[in-house]
């Protein structure tokens, strides 16, 4: 009796084997992923030194007037573009993501919206804005469509959701006063979704500002494409500047948005 | 108390404070300014625009019929580099994040100097964009996948870093203060204590950072930095439609499948 206890002592904390397994067979991928990638040891260590003078290269960054202007003018068309580029995607994707929303649009009518979101969201906003060059000749126009696209992608998808989750309760309570379609969205809707519909907003707003500096290496528009030229001519400087403009401008807009929600919470 | 001054007569009910009405008055009016201000300065070229739909039919005429015979050729090893350098810049994100997210964490990191330093790393990871922290890594490491693999790691920790930070707060410290109790070695608290409250969060941001970072690396060969893109730069410039229309056509069908994946996989741990 005594042996057998002692020989089947229960583990506290028992091997998992899967578990085990699943990070062997994981850290094994990584290793023969870098080997088909070419990552070495030695390309490493060359890197390193390549940043260093990269690094010193930047340093100081530049703060010439005319680089300054030019800066200055490209950082306005990046938030040009975000900000019409949120207005009329949000605009959009009201209609697209009441359709989309199973509760209110015919069956039809949702599954074709949401393939419509579906690829609206598939395409990364710069191989849109290439096809917008294309389409619409350079400048910012083809960089605001892009984001348009890509608002639409995520903004409609989400707002159906929010819709989907409508409680319907004070809308029959509303409508039960007599009230018209516009009071019923007016005193019934917009209160349940206003929050979540201006999170959305304020959301996909630090979104296109981001994408906003990014679509000028396409052609766009925006800071990207004075940071592209800067960065082909080797002038680090002028790269390091731009850098921490959109750095300093990027967290002035993650701090006011955070207000902003608060207000509408 | 009279019965008047329960009477509903004379009184205003009102959803909002003054303040309220006042703080929600100013962000509507400040949005309309910057849509009228950016309406009115934006420099859009109108000539472009007159042969804009004959452009786009233009477009997807050269487009059809894909150049199939693309696939094989060229296409096919850059999809799987693609794939790798999404998955290792993952895998190197998460590495990297993980030291920074106890250091962002409330009840592991006491000092403030320390936590606002790894909210100072995660933002700034997170504001430069995955294409521009491409160009800079492509500058360091020369044209290839290493570039790519290192832009899509730095740009992901911001993501990682704060979600699994915001994870490791919200643990709770019952089962730890248990083992603490038993005396076990920080080591223990930590795998046995922590992980197993914090497994699924990790597993669900490792998911998305993955399905997002495939569809970021797909654009990175643009400016130099291996995968896909690389094709998709040398169709463009050389204005082979056909064969920008079968890479866009993989693409989208890659980020497709990625994304039932992930968020069957997401909906198993949750």
């Amino acid at each position: 009796m005594t042996s057998t206890t002692q020989t089947s002592r229960p583990q506290a904390f028992p091997v998992n084997w899967p578990a085990r397994l699943g990070w062997i067979a994981l850290t094994l991928y990584a290793l023969y992923a870098a080997s088909t990638l070419d990552i070495s040891w030695a390309r490493l260590v060359r890197g390193i030194d390549q940043g260093a003078t990269l690094l010193a290269r930047m340093f100081p960054p530049n703060t010439a007037e005319d680089k300054l202007e030019l800066i200055a003018t490209g950082i306005f068309e990046s938030l040009q573009i975000a900000v019409l580029a949120t207005f009329f995607g949000i605009l959009l994707s009201l209609p697209l993501g009441f359709a989309a929303a199973r509760n209110l649009a015919p069956g039809w009518l949702s599954t074709a919206a949401r393939g419509l979101i579906a690829v609206c969201r598939s395409f990364h906003p710069v191989i849109v804005s290439i096809l917008f060059v294309k389409a619409v000749g350079f400048g910012a126009l083809a960089g605001i469509l892009a984001l348009i696209v890509s608002t639409m992608g995520f903004v409609a998808k989400l707002f159906a959701e929010v819709v989907e989750e409508l409680d319907p309760k004070p809308v029959e309570a509303v409508r039960a006063t007599g009230a018209s379609f516009l009071n019923v969205l007016v005193m019934a809707v917009m209160p349940q979704v206003m929050a979540r519909f201006v999170g959305l907003t304020v959301y996909q707003f630090d979104s296109n500002l981001r994408n906003s500096t990014m679509v000028g290496i396409v052609g766009g528009g925006g800071i990207g494409a004075p940071l592209f030229t800067a960065y082909q001519r080797f002038d680090y400087d002028v790269v390091l500047t731009i850098l921490l403009i959109i750095i300093a401008l990027i967290m002035l807009c993650e701090f006011a948005s955070a207000r902003i929600r608060r207000v509408f919470q | 108390m009279s019965p008047s001054d329960l009477s509903l007569e004379g009184r205003k009910w009102e959803r909002f404070t003054p303040t309220e009405r006042f703080a929600r008055t100013a962000i509507y009016l400040i949005t309309a300014m910057a849509v009228i201000w950016s309406l009115r300065t934006i420099d859009i070229i109108p000539e472009f625009l007159y042969d804009a739909p004959e452009q786009t039919a233009d477009l997807f005429k050269r487009m059809w019929p894909f150049d199939w015979a693309f696939y094989p050729a060229a296409i096919h090893s850059a999809l799987i580099e693609t794939f790798h350098i999404a998955t290792l810049g993952t895998i190197l994100a998460i590495v990297m994040a993980l030291p920074l997210s106890f250091l962002a964490a409330r009840n592991f990191t006491k000092n403030p100097i320390l936590r606002w330093l790894a909210q100072f790393i995660f933002v700034s990871s997170r504001s430069v964009n995955s294409l521009i922290w491409a160009l800079l890594f492509v500058a360091v490491f020369g044209p290839g996948a290493l570039a790519g693999v290192f832009s899509i790691a730095v740009r992901s920790i911001g993501f990682v870093g704060k979600l699994f930070g915001e994870a490791l707060e919200e643990a709770r410290p019952g089962p730890i203060e248990a083992l603490e109790a038993t005396g076990a070695p920080r080591s223990m608290i930590l795998a046995k204590g922590y992980w197993p409250q914090v497994e699924p969060a990790f597993w669900s941001i490792a998911l998305l950072r993955w399905d997002i970072n495939i569809r970021e690396s797909a654009v990175l060969g643009l400016v130099g930095a291996g995968g896909i893109g690389v094709a998709l730069d040398a169709a463009l410039n050389n204005l082979y439609w056909d064969q920008v229309g079968l890479i866009l056509a993989v693409i989208f069908t890659v980020v497709v499948i990625t994304e039932i994946v992930t968020s069957y996989l997401r909906s198993r741990i949750l």
